[in-house]
């Protein structure tokens, strides 16, 4: 109870913080918009190539079909990954120690932060949604596949934040926050189907890409937008949930490591 | 039972760094108590340990009755912790601040929101309220830091260098409000490098040097210790300083001589008595003396006997 108690406190803390700074939610918004509308031009023609998506429907559903739960993913992807940011700021204003010394549950401290992604992640799905659908696609899946695409990118969502936030605290430097997450963020997306269709992936990224919770996220929010209701979706869900456990757990033991160093 | 009882204390971090060596203090329930000592010296991985924050490596620490390691939640219930570098959320307003620490405290309703307000009005930043703390000054956010290690009435109030950084009047201010908190009964633990206001603010005082407690007592017992007053004196040719301390060191009242500066200090036995003889003596050597006079041992005394240095705070160079 304390422990949901803390986090929603937390959390609003960081909404009221986020809607404090117009610019970054401006940006926040017009960023998937720009993804969808330049990969969507970029590789518009990917289509035609013979072999694409053997499922990918008649010729008149575009690119953006295909592109339009893949961007969802990336986008929580690359708006999660940098979450320690926000920790590492409060580690140096000496937020984060006052906050320490008092009785708040430790985990509140990152799940208020996992939230905080989620609910961005998840605002902005759905922003890119909206937008894919005014340039001819259709959420074939209806209202739970389009639940499917939130729940896929807030579990990654989460799950990148819960890691980037341990790495926070285990590293306190924003340089190696960084270098690490740039260094996971583009290998991940680009072994996984979001831009490029499964069956025209090398066999070797395939084989790679089937342990890469990035394409279980991807897999499942596609599969659940365009309708192809298969058990898969279930199982992605069920390993992406319990990528973010382990990662949440991960986070907040990093806090008695950080205590031990300081 | 003492509100705080420290014992053996020590912290080495990671690449061998003993930033405490075993220290060992405790406080009575009310009273103000402080840990003196220049940069570096372990005061404030000290309050870290003390505030759970940091888990030492060895020895023990109590704190309102529960152990620091072992019962550190308890601890975390019963404490307040302002920090050196300033815990507050610029973002938020200050009324914000103060709400959300309450929060964390369990507190809510209409007790938390009055205790808010009160809290405001206490530390003056009533009209502030409601505007970010990013535009406060930097005694406003000191304060605001101190509301908010008060917001739930802690038993014990940890207060790591409430004062550096503050311009005079902000300083005045704050020494103030620690004042009025140990009238009603808060028991503190301050830490300063700043030896006024150790010898201002504290009931009691541990001289810290190095990782060790090098002297414990209250001021007056400490500069007691050093029986005698201290002569300074200023010649009227500054070059002739070291030749004048040679004469003063033959003098047999004078326990010892500190030249600082132009300045020498010969600690004696008995000031008035004193100063007529060592006056004689200089003249006898044909040292022109263009300023003397007479104090009470002060705790920069204190401390240069206890730890054998002369006191350095900030801006003066402490590296060798």
């Amino acid at each position: 109870m304390e422990f949901l108690q803390d986090t929603w406190h937390l959390f609003m803390r960081l909404i009221r913080a986020t809607m404090r700074m117009p610019v970054f939610v401006i940006i926040s918004i017009v960023q998937p918009v720009l993804w969808v509308l330049l990969f969507g031009q970029l590789f518009k023609s990917v289509t035609t190539i013979p072999g694409f998506e053997s499922h990918a429907h008649a010729q008149s559903i575009s690119y953006v079909q295909f592109l339009a739960p893949g961007i969802s993913i990336m986008t929580a992807l690359f708006g999660a990954a940098y979450s320690g940011m926000g920790l590492l700021g409060d580690i140096d204003r000496g937020v984060l120690d006052r906050l320490l010394a008092t009785p708040v549950s430790r985990g509140a401290l990152i799940a208020g932060r996992i939230l905080h992604a989620a609910v961005q992640v998840i605002l902005q799905a759905a922003i890119i949604l909206v937008v894919a659908c005014l340039l001819g696609a259709r959420p074939l899946g209806g209202l739970p596949g389009i639940l499917t695409v939130f729940l896929a990118a807030a579990l990654l969502g989460a799950a990148f934040a819960s890691f980037s936030n341990a790495l926070a605290l285990l590293a306190r430097r924003q340089e190696m926050v960084i270098a690490v997450m740039n260094f996971i963020v583009l290998p991940t997306t680009f072994l996984s189907s979001m831009i490029m269709s499964r069956d025209l992936m090398p066999q070797w990224i395939r084989g790679v890409s089937r342990f890469n919770p990035v394409n279980w996220a991807v897999t499942a929010a596609r599969d659940g937008f365009q309708g192809e209701a298969s058990s898969d979706i279930l199982i992605y869900l069920a390993l992406l949930a319990s990528f973010a456990l382990i990662c949440g757990i991960l986070a907040t033991l990093s806090f008695s490591r950080y205590r031990k160093a300081m | 039972m003492a509100a705080i009882e420290v014992e053996g204390l020590r912290k080495t971090y990671a690449g061998g760094v003993e930033a405490v060596r075993g220290l060992s203090f405790s406080v009575r329930p009310g009273e103000v108590f402080a840990l003196l000592g220049p940069n570096g010296a372990g005061k404030s991985t000290t309050v870290r340990i003390l505030t759970t924050l940091s888990a030492p490596t060895a020895g023990q620490a109590r704190v309102a009755g529960f152990d620091v390691v072992s019962q550190s939640r308890e601890v975390r219930r019963r404490i307040g912790y302002v920090a050196q570098a300033s815990g507050v959320d610029v973002t938020a307003t200050g009324c914000e601040n103060l709400t959300l620490q309450g929060q964390l405290f369990r507190l809510s309703g209409a007790a938390l929101r009055s205790r808010v307000e009160e809290l405001l009005d206490l530390f003056q930043l009533a009209s502030a309220a409601d505007r970010p703390a990013l535009t406060y000054s930097g005694g406003m956010r000191r304060r605001l830091d101190v509301a908010m290690g008060l917001i739930h009435r802690p038993e014990v109030l940890f207060l790591d260098e409430p004062t550096t950084g503050l311009d005079p009047e902000s300083r005045s201010v704050m020494w103030k409000e620690v004042r009025r908190l140990a009238e009603g009964g808060l028991t503190l633990l301050l830490t300063t490098h700043y030896l006024e206001e150790a010898d201002q603010l504290a009931q009691r005082l541990a001289i810290v040097d190095g990782g060790r407690i090098v002297a414990t007592g209250t001021p007056d017992e400490l500069k007691g210790q050093l029986r005698g007053d201290v002569v300074s004196v200023e010649l009227a040719v500054r070059s002739r300083t070291s030749e004048a301390e040679l004469v003063l060191r033959g003098q047999e009242d004078v326990s010892r001589v500190l030249v600082d500066g132009g300045r020498l200090y010969a600690q004696v036995g008995h000031g008035a008595r004193a100063v007529p003889v060592l006056l004689a003596a200089l003249e006898k050597a044909g040292l022109d003396v263009a300023q003397v006079s007479l104090a009470r041992p002060s705790l920069e005394d204190v401390y240069l006997t206890a730890t054998g240095h002369a006191y350095r705070e900030e801006g003066e160079s402490a590296i060798a």
